[in-house]
Order: C-alpha cells, then structure tokens, then sequence
C-alpha cells in the first residue's frame, strides 16, 4: 500500500516537471547580471509589477556583469545588467549560441574615489598620482602619503576597493593603469562595498573607490575626492552634475541593460523595456544614479523600437565616454 | 588503618575533588563561549532588527525602499525548500543508515561507503553547489528552481541523517534483534517493527541538525541561480489542477532568507541593514520553531517506546 503510494507520487512530480516548466517561462520576464545596475532594475521589476497588478512577473538575480553574460549568452535569461561593454569573448559565445541583442544604457555611475574625513592633506588627486597608488609595480613599495607626494604626511597608505570579479574593479584599473584587471595586489579587497565604506571611514589613511551611490549614502563618514584628469584640467568632484555635463572624468560610466533580441519580441518583454526606458530616468535618481538626459532615453526607446542589434563598444570598454559621445556612437 | 594513613587518603581525595571542580569550571568556561557568542549575536541582532517585525514585513514583497521591503517571497521560499530537502533526505538518508547497520556485509566494501560518507560531512557546501547546477540543473533540466535546491540541500545534508540514523541504530540493545529473529522474523520485519521505531527519536535529532544547517546555507543555493529581486510567490503547494498542476510549485523560481539578509547587508542604505537583522532574527525563530518540532515529536516517539 504505503510503496504504492510513493511510487504513484515519484511518478506524478515527473509528470509535473514535463507540463510546469513550460507554463513558468511564458509569464516571466528573467534578469540578471551586475550587482551595480541592480538597485535600478529592482526599482524598475517593482514598479512595473505593482503597474501591471503581478500580471507579468519579473524576476532579478546578481551573478555580477561577466557571470549575468554567462546565462545570457546561454539564453537562460532575457535581459543582462551589465556595468561594462559587453567584452569581445562575450560576442563570441553569444554568437554561437545564436543569441543576437540590443544594447541600451540606462544611467550613469560616478566610480568615486574616498578618503577619511580626517584626511586634511589631500585637496584633489591626479589620475597620474592614482596610477603612483595603484599600478602593479606599487606593490608592496608605495606604502606612505608621503612616496606619492612630498608634501604630504608620512602616513601608512591603506588602500581598499572592490574584488577582481567586479565590473567597477575593471573600470576602474583600466581608467587608472591602461589595462582591466591590471592593479597592485596588496590591498583590501571585498565585493560588499559596505567594507570598504567601513574600511576608510576607520582609517585616517585610507583610500578606497567605488559607486557614487555609497559614497552618497555614506558623505557623513567619507570625504569624495576631486579628480584631476590630466595636466592643466580642473579638480572636479562627482556629483550628478558634472557626470551630465561630462567634466567628471575619467571616472563617469555608462551603464547598461543588454536585451535579447529573441525575447523583445514577446509582448511582456517589449512592454517591460519600453516601461525601463521611459521611467528609468526618474527611477535611477531615486536609487541615486545618474540618469541620462531625457533626450537620451527618447532616443533609445526608439533605437529599441528599431531593434537596433550588436553592441556600439565593438567588445572594448571605452573610458571617459560621455553621453553626448555615447549617442554618437554607430554600432558595429 | 592507622590514622596517619587515614589522612593522607583524605587528602587524595580532597585533591581528587579539587581537579574535579576544576573540570568542572573549565566545562562551563567552554560551554559559555558557545551559548554567549550565540546570545550576543541573538542579542545584537534583536536589539536592531525586533523594532523593523511586524505583519507587513512578513507579508510584503523586497522593494528598493528599505522601509516597505519583507520578507515574504524569502521564508516562503526557505520554507518549500525545506519542505524538499526533508521529503528527499529522511528517507533516502535512513534507508541508507538501515542498510549499512542492518543489511550490509562487513567487508571491505562497506569500509568503504563508510569512509566515504564520513568525508562527505566534510566536503565544502560549494561543492555541492556546483555538482547540482550541473547535475539537476542542466542535466536532469530541472532548471534553477525549489526542486533543484531542495534536491541540493538534501544531498549536502544526507551525510549527516546517515551518520545519526546509524548511531541511533546502535544504540538499540542486540538482545531486541536476537529475540525477533529467535521468533522466526525477517530482517525486513525486525527493521520495520523494532528497528525503525525505537530508532526514529535519535534519527530526528539528526535531521533536524542537518535541515538547521541546510536552512542558513547560501552559497549553494547562489550556484544553483537562486533569485534576489523576486516579488510573487510559487503556487500554492498541492492546489493546482491535479495531477500535474499540483507540483507547479517545485519548478517555481525562488529565493530564500540567507540571500535576502546578504542582499540587504550589501546595500548602501542603513535602513537595509536593520531589515537584515530583523530577517536574521525571524531565521533564528524558524530554526528554533524547527528545533521546537523535534524535541515534541522526539517526546512523543520516547512515550511510546516500551521496552
């Protein structure tokens, strides 16, 4: 009787697993990717559930920008936040599998860079005196304030950012050292930002970057740094502003969404990128982005319209693009 | 005797008493490092995350505004997939346990399985992450949903339920196994009617160590593609059009409430991170609701016991 029973069960949840898989992928409109675009598509998922009454359902992992093209590029997802270009490897595997996409970005970040508040020596730093701090051969040599510049205190440099698997870790080591990835090894790295916000709030020697929005939520405990891009350029400071009007650099970035172009096609997909571009705006300054300029919005909804494919970065991050030049550009 | 003699025994004895004692405060020394770290952290978590619970935490849906995000979609989640992990692990564990005390030669092939099982218990949760995302997930096509991770969790926690269920095992008198075969029974008889039975209290304990870890387990469940934004909940188990609809539930995407609580600790606001403490709190009370579970079957189980 009881052996019964069960087997009648084991057979009925193989039968289960036939008819439901189906019945899910239908309703549901599948995200994942950065941990950094992820405040906004969060954002955007509730809003535009609560707009729909649950109707479509949409749902949001964080497997970071590189592990979100993975399932992407496998189609398991219809939509990748990314914080980065997509990466030549990344066509490659996405071309093989067939999968074709629209490249929309949807808000600027501010990677910003912090010190302790009780920092007094520092006015602004160069992107030159960051490259001193931060390229390989700095490893275990520059260790005090006062190897970058004379004038500073003979203090210890205690250096925190984000870990290797991070999009903001390959911006920021190609802005600053001419190479993703390229970085001295001997600093605190972690992928909760809130360790690093812990970190320099604690030191009065420390150095630390990351997203605007920490540095935002956090301005009580941390100091953001001017920015000098190069010689003769003013010192200037994150803020919405100066990303919009595109003086902050090199540390501005575009942010993106990747969109399968298979998956625009269905009704809840297209209604859902249509609802991310037309409310990101307002959306992305409420989890403390940039958002682009409304212009910008209006001409990717119609550049979504078009189902325009392939990406504009031909598989290279490119640093210091403003959104004047990110409009510009033709893709490839 | 004499009383010289006398003496000096007393005075062993005193010293005897005295390395006693020492034991003895040395024993709770140990025993309080445990139970304060857990109460500090119980404490901690309490004093920052009890002001954030109320009904419409348990009942609301993750939101971008830390002051309307619950928790609901993440002990629904945690709940089903325990729900899995138990129907999976308990009778598969057991039957293992069984067959190794009860019906397994002792050879070197046992030796073994037991060795084996033994270096399962220790084996990183990760692994076991990684081996369902490409076992049930992509293989078997279960995709990443409660099956799947229940499924995960199931087998991270079977070494455990075979080990206890084992140990349990033992502990049941030989004389018991030696009257039932003197009557005539089968090994099947003795195990169904004597075995299982006299077994089952020290089983539960068990498993409800193995489900205690299993629910606070994150990173297999990452591996496998558990969710952080989702805001509905699986279908009602049991409730959709029979036979297949019912176990719509089992192939829902999830998440569960270790991952909600990473969610919220990583995230810039400090609002989040007292939701963080109040989902910490509320895991706790599962776990405890768990363990609270057991020890009333376990007393239930004991009464009925007549030996």
């Amino acid at each position: 009787m009881k052996s019964a029973r069960i087997a009648s069960l084991l057979a009925l949840t193989i039968a289960g697993a036939a008819a439901s898989t189906a019945s899910f992928a239908d309703s549901l409109v599948k995200i994942d990717g950065s941990s950094t675009v992820y405040p906004i598509t969060e954002a955007v998922a509730e809003e535009f559930q609560k707009a729909k009454k649950n109707a479509i359902k949409v749902t949001v992992g964080i497997s970071g920008t590189g592990g979100g093209f993975k399932k992407f590029c496998r189609g398991e997802t219809d939509i990748s936040d990314a914080s980065r270009p997509i990466l030549k490897k990344e066509m490659e595997d996405c071309k093989a599998a067939g999968i074709e996409y629209i490249e929309l970005p949807v808000a600027y970040d501010a990677l910003t860079v912090v010190i302790n508040p009780k920092n007094d020596w520092i006015k602004s730093l160069t992107v030159e005196q960051l490259k001193t701090i931060w390229e390989p051969g700095a490893q275990g040599k520059i260790t005090s304030w006062k190897q970058v510049n004379h004038a500073w205190p003979d203090r210890p440099l205690k250096l925190f950012g984000p870990g290797a698997d991070s999009g903001t870790f390959d911006y920021f080591t190609e802005a600053v050292n001419g190479k993703a990835k390229s970085s001295r090894g001997d600093f605190t790295a972690s992928e909760d930002d809130n360790v690093l916000v812990q970190g320099v709030a604690r030191d009065v020697g420390g150095l630390g970057f990351f997203g605007y929005a920490y540095y935002d939520e956090n301005h009580d405990k941390l100091k953001a740094v001017p920015i000098v891009a190069a010689e003769g350029k003013p010192a200037v400071s994150p803020s919405p502003r100066t990303v919009v009007d595109g003086t902050y650099q090199p540390f501005a970035r575009p942010i993106f969404i990747y969109v399968n172009a298979k998956s625009a096609e269905k009704p809840e997909i297209k209604e859902f990128v249509e609802f991310y571009l037309k409310n990101g705006e307002a959306l992305s300054k409420d989890v403390k982005y940039v958002p682009l300029p409304s212009k910008a919005y209006a001409f990717n909804l119609e550049h979504f319209g078009k189902r325009l494919k392939g990406t504009k970065f031909g598989g290279e991050n490119k640093v210091g693009i403003t959104i004047e030049e990110l409009m510009k550009l033709e893709a490839k | 005797m004499n009383q010289q003699e006398l003496q000096a025994l007393r005075n062993l004895i005193v010293a005897h008493k005295r390395w006693d004692a020492l034991f003895g405060v040395l024993g709770v020394c140990a025993l309080m490092i445990g139970v304060m770290t857990f109460m500090s952290l119980f404490v901690n978590m309490a004093i920052e995350g009890l002001g954030r619970i109320d009904v419409e935490f348990l009942t609301s849906f993750p939101s971008r505004r830390a002051a309307h995000a619950g928790i609901l979609s993440a002990w629904v989640g945690s709940t089903l997939v325990m729900l899995v992990t138990a129907f999976a692990a308990v009778p598969i564990g057991v039957a293992a346990g069984i067959y190794l005390e009860e019906y397994a030669a002792k050879n070197w092939v046992t030796d073994v399985i037991e060795i084996n099982i033994s270096n399962l218990a220790g084996v990183p949760s990760i692994i076991y992450g990684l081996l369902a995302l490409g076992l049930f997930v992509y293989t078997f096509g279960l995709g990443q949903s409660i099956l799947s991770a229940g499924l995960t969790l199931a087998l991270l926690i079977l070494p455990v339920v075979i080990v206890s269920t084992r140990e349990s095992i033992r502990a049941i008198p030989q004389i018991i196994r030696e009257g039932a075969y003197a009557c005539g029974a089968t090994t099947w008889q003795v195990v169904r009617d004597h075995i299982v039975p006299y077994s089952s209290a020290g089983i539960l304990t068990g498993v409800i160590i193995g489900m205690a870890r299993a629910i606070g387990e994150t990173a297999p469940i990452i591996t496998i593609g558990a969710l952080t934004f989702i805001a509905f909940l699986p279908p009602a188990p049991f409730t959709g059009d029979p036979p297949a609809g019912m176990f719509d539930w089992l192939f829902a995407p999830f998440t569960v409430m270790p991952i909600q609580m990473f969610n919220w600790t990583s995230r810039p606001e400090a609002a989040f991170a007292t939701n963080a403490a109040a989902a910490g709190f509320i895991l706790v009370l599962m776990t405890l609701a768990m363990n609270g579970l057991a020890i009333w079957l376990r007393y239930r189980l004991r009464k009925s016991i007549n030996w």
